[in-house]
């Protein structure tokens, strides 16, 4: 075997026909065809056997006969036509998938593209691990993704089940609707945490961005006395485990809001936001001073100096001269704080009352008693909302290594 | 602070100094010019950073050291039952099977505020995490302990009526300023506090204190005058008492001839036997370790709580194991610490290729595949934690996959939730990111030159990686393993949503015990505990990474 393995062209066949891409191709066409035979109601050896039968037929007559790419799609075609005669349009598009994998498959085998991305030198064994290495990877990434993805198409049942009905699987249009987002959006059960989560996270926001940059700023100047223990303090809301620091609030807020009912003469309603906003606050500094002082490490101090010398008082020097430069840094660490509160639900869990129910509140709520599907809807509106930030901190990231110099990958 | 110290002493070297010939535009030597400067710089920074820490020391630090605090503190037994715990502590445990009938007469004077207060059910249930039956106990008495001493009460009245009269003692016991107070008091807002009249408590103590504690009890409580209310029956029996007990009545006293009259009837009263009354309400009062309980806790603080995080308990005996059956916290901390690890360990196995794939890739490619590691970093924990749960379901994706695949029987579904293996599946994709994201960053310093060199010089690929690649990545696999070893140990979400019984972590016990079983001392005592070990971590996470080097998102 190690001594096929020189091939300066790609393109050429490396191994023999018959001792590697067919059998290859058949055991691979055998597996596609098990799974094709469970959904088309055959037996699991008869579908192995079947699926072997035809991959092994269009590997022969594709790679003699056919260049890759119409290849490709003549396979898929191919099994779209067997798919629709076993199972109609839903079977035809399990078909396309198949039949797409098979071609792929085929062309792959058959020239030596296997070989991409490894030294010419490289060994089979070299080979087979590097495409091996590829196809865990693969998989990691799946089991990283998969779930998320899942529940998109899941929120869209029709009805309240938590898997794919049948009618889902058949693409029938009766299988899927829009229930789910409707009852969101006016099921006063859903609506009321929505505003509570839209009231209480830009709020603690606020602070934690406010006291969080102030701070950081402080701690990037060249003498602190005591700098570490600070930062320890300050880090601290995100090292302590959730439930220890709800603990301690459930403590302490429970007393601060009769202080403030009795002594202070507020609302049971608005005290209790007041806690949850503080509390919120105090979760979301740390990613607030990670952030920001991560982009003052990049900040010429000696701009402010520059400015002072030209006579800008500190408080223009800071609005005109260090906030612009380091506003990506301000603005990602605000967009960690604010997910930190809108996502957070021990704590609220905690400090709040009813009047205080969050968004993550209702929805843990709702999946440890009376699970329902309205569930999946409003996870999936929150993937489009993190997909969003994600988006906007990645742009965000880019510019300020752009403005750094370096390359934005 | 620390900077007035320093500047001070900086300050004063300089004027001792003599020869400090270079000067200042101004003047000023330049040392003390350029301190001044760096004092002035200090304070700015220390400025900057004050409204942060001081927000933070008050609403993080404190509160958690206030609950720390509550996981030693004991002092509902001393407060509720003051009188008891004082003559309690004289028993000999030794000498006599149950306490004397000085125990139990301050028992009833307690009992009868504490139920009033409506507080020996709280210190019911907190005496009964320490031995069971105590709540019902202490609920028992509280329904009877207002006829404790009515024996008394009958043959003062039968003495003279006017010991019926709540005017008496008034005349007796009441201050004079409570009663301007009191007799201005329209009814609006709080009722002026009772205050005793002077010397009352030297003449009278057991009476005077009950008196008080009575007087308080009717204008708080019952929000009553107690000059219309009559006292409960422990008045009596501390009156009785008291004047058993020699009480001197001078002669200016208010009412001095009646309580001379009683004091020399009393001597012929019929005593009422306490304890019996005590044992007809529940036989436990009898029970020697009833008492031992009540005696072992009522100082202010205690271990207590920290024994029972163990599976100890804190008897009069000294420390010792709880029953079998009760025995749950080592268990679940050990669970914990493994669950913990097995999810650490499965992140490692699965972050390494990803970190591997991501530092080797061209940066376009890697800056694409990393978005696929940050969306599910920001996506919602519930969201994934819902996906998870509809996932690993019974009648869930993956197992009608199995069934249809034909890996698995249909009647023979796995059980994927409510599990061990389903808070592993599940808190390993949550904390996956965590692990990939530290790995990343130090794979991406490693030259992959070095690998090559290995290879030329004649190791095997296996031995390159292991003996050159492996070990550069290993202090991106120590801080990955930290950061997602903090975060699993403390876990609550996710474990009570998808762990059923046999997959929860420790902070699900500290939730219960907060909001369920108010056992808040207990809770407290966990969290010390879960707290000391994260900061353990973080000490190590610190030490081998440094905090200032955290990085979010890549």
């Amino acid at each position: 075997m190690s001594s096929v393995a020189f091939n300066p062209e790609q393109g050429r066949p490396l191994h023999p026909f018959a001792t590697f891409t067919l059998p290859l191709v058949a055991v691979f066409g055998g597996l596609l065809g098990f799974i094709g035979g469970q959904a088309a109601g055959l037996g699991p050896l008869e579908g192995f056997i079947f699926g072997a039968v035809i991959a092994a037929a269009l590997a022969f007559g594709l790679t003699r006969f056919v260049a890759p790419r119409p290849g490709r799609w003549l396979a898929t075609a191919i099994c779209a036509a067997l798919g629709f005669s076993a199972g109609g349009f839903p079977g035809a598009l399990g078909g396309i998938i198949l039949g797409a994998l098979l071609g792929w498959a085929i062309y792959w085998l058959h020239r030596g593209d296997y070989r991409r991305g490894v030294p010419v030198y490289a060994t089979s064994g070299q080979v087979l691990w590097h495409n091996s290495f590829k196809f865990i990877c693969g998989a990691i990434f799946f089991f990283l993704i998969a779930p998320i993805i899942t529940i998109i198409p899941l929120s869209f049942n029709a009805q309240n089940f938590f898997t794919f009905t049948p009618e889902m699987l058949a693409l029938d249009p009766a299988g899927y609707s829009l229930k789910h987002y409707a009852d969101f959006f006016s099921n006063d059960a859903w609506l009321q945490p929505l505003k509570n989560s839209l009231i209480i996270a830009p709020f603690a926001t606020v602070i934690s961005v406010t006291l969080g940059t102030l701070a950081a700023i402080g701690l990037s100047q060249s003498h602190v006395p005591g700098r570490r223990a600070i930062m320890a303090i300050l880090i601290s809301p995100m090292i302590v485990p959730l439930i220890i620091s709800a603990t301690g609030m459930f403590f302490f807020y429970s007393q601060m809001g009769l202080f403030m009912e009795n002594y202070l003469g507020m609302s049971k309603t608005l005290t209790g936001y007041i806690k949850v906003i503080l509390a919120h606050a105090a979760l979301g500094v740390p990613f607030v001073i990670i952030t920001v002082t991560a982009t003052l490490v990049s900040f010429d101090q000696s701009l402010t100096r520059a400015a002072a010398n030209m006579g800008a008082n500190p408080v223009t020097t800071f609005f005109k001269i260090q906030m612009p430069l380091i506003l990506p840094g301000v603005i990602s660490g605000g967009l960690f704080a604010f997910i930190t509160s809108f996502d957070e639900v021990v704590v609220v869990l905690f400090v709040g009352a009813a009047a205080q129910k969050t968004l993550p509140w209702q929805m843990f709520t709702g999946l440890r008693e009376q699970i329902s599907p309205t569930i999946l809807a409003v996870a999936t509106i929150l993937v489009i909302v993190s997909i969003t930030l994600l988006t906007v901190v990645e742009m965000l990231r880019r510019r300020s290594e752009r403005l750094r110099g370096m390359s934005p990958g | 602070m620390t900077d007035a110290t320093h500047g001070s002493a900086a300050d004063k070297s300089v004027t001792t100094d003599p020869s400090g010939p270079m000067l200042a535009a101004d003047g000023t030597p330049l040392k003390t010019s350029l301190n001044r400067a760096l004092r002035k710089q200090k304070r700015r920074a220390l400025f900057l950073i004050a409204p942060l820490l001081v927000f933070i020391l008050v609403t993080f630090i404190y509160p958690i050291g206030e609950m720390l605090f509550r996981s030693v503190e004991n002092q509902i037994v001393g407060d509720t039952l003051p009188r008891t715990v004082r003559v309690l502590a004289d028993w000999d445990t030794e000498a006599s099977d149950i306490p004397g009938p000085a125990v139990f007469s301050a028992l009833a004077k307690d009992m009868m505020v504490a139920t009033e207060e409506k507080n020996h059910t709280r210190l019911g249930s907190r005496l009964n995490y320490e031995a069971s039956g105590l709540s019902s106990l202490f609920r028992k008495t509280g329904r009877g302990v207002d006829d404790v001493g009515e024996g008394y009460t009958e043959q003062f009245v039968a003495l003279d009526p006017a010991w019926e009269d709540p005017q008496t003692f008034i005349d007796i016991f009441a201050g004079p300023r409570w009663l301007d107070a009191n007799a201005e008091y329209d009814g609006e807002g709080p009722r002026p506090t009772f205050r005793l009249a002077a010397g009352i408590g030297e003449v009278l103590p057991q009476t005077a204190s009950i008196y008080r504690d009575f007087a308080r009890v009717v204008q708080t409580e019952d929000d009553d005058n107690p000059a219309e209310e009559e006292p409960w029956n422990t008045v009596y029996l501390a009156l009785y008492e008291d004047l058993q007990a020699g009480a001197v009545i001078p002669a200016d006293m208010a009412h001095a001839d009646m309580l001379n009259a009683a004091q020399v009837a009393a001597a012929s009263f019929t005593t009422t036997d306490v304890l019996a009354d005590f044992v007809s309400f529940d036989k436990d009062w009898a029970d020697r370790d009833v008492w031992r309980i009540i005696q072992t806790y009522s100082a202010p603080y205690t271990t207590g709580y920290f024994l029972n995080s163990a599976d100890l308990q804190l008897t009069p005996d000294g420390v010792a194991w709880r029953p079998e059956n009760e025995r749950v916290y080592v268990t679940l901390f050990i669970r914990t610490l493994i669950m913990s690890t097995a999810i650490t360990v499965s992140c490692i196995l699965l972050g390494y290729p990803i970190g591997w794939l991501l530092a080797n890739l061209p940066s376009r490619q890697a800056n694409l595949l990393m978005i696929l590691v940050l969306l599910p970093f920001w996506t919602s924990l519930l969201v994934r934690t819902s996906a998870w749960k509809v996932l690993l379901q019974d009648q869930g994706v993956i197992n009608d996959l199995l069934v249809w695949i034909g890996v698995v029987a249909d009647d023979n579904r796995l059980a994927l939730i409510n599990n061990a293996t389903g808070t592993i599946i599940s808190m390993t994709h949550i904390l996956l990111p965590f692990m990939i994201l530290p790995l990343y960053s130090v794979m991406k310093t490693i030259p992959p030159s070095y690998l090559r060199a290995a290879k030329s010089l004649g190791a095997t690929n296996w031995t390159a990686f292991w003996r050159v690649y492996f070990p550069q990545s290993v202090p991106g696999i120590g801080a990955g393993s930290i950061l997602v070893f903090i975060l699993a140990i403390g876990y609550y979400i996710t474990p009570e949503i998808v762990g059923g019984t046999k997959g929860v972590f420790i902070s699900n016990r500290i939730a219960y015990h907060i909001s369920t079983s108010l056992n808040w001392g207990l809770a407290a005592a966990l969290g010390a505990i879960l707290l000391v070990i994260v900061l353990g971590f973080y000490w190590a996470y610190d030490r081998i990474v440094g905090i200032d080097n955290v990085k979010l998102g890549g």
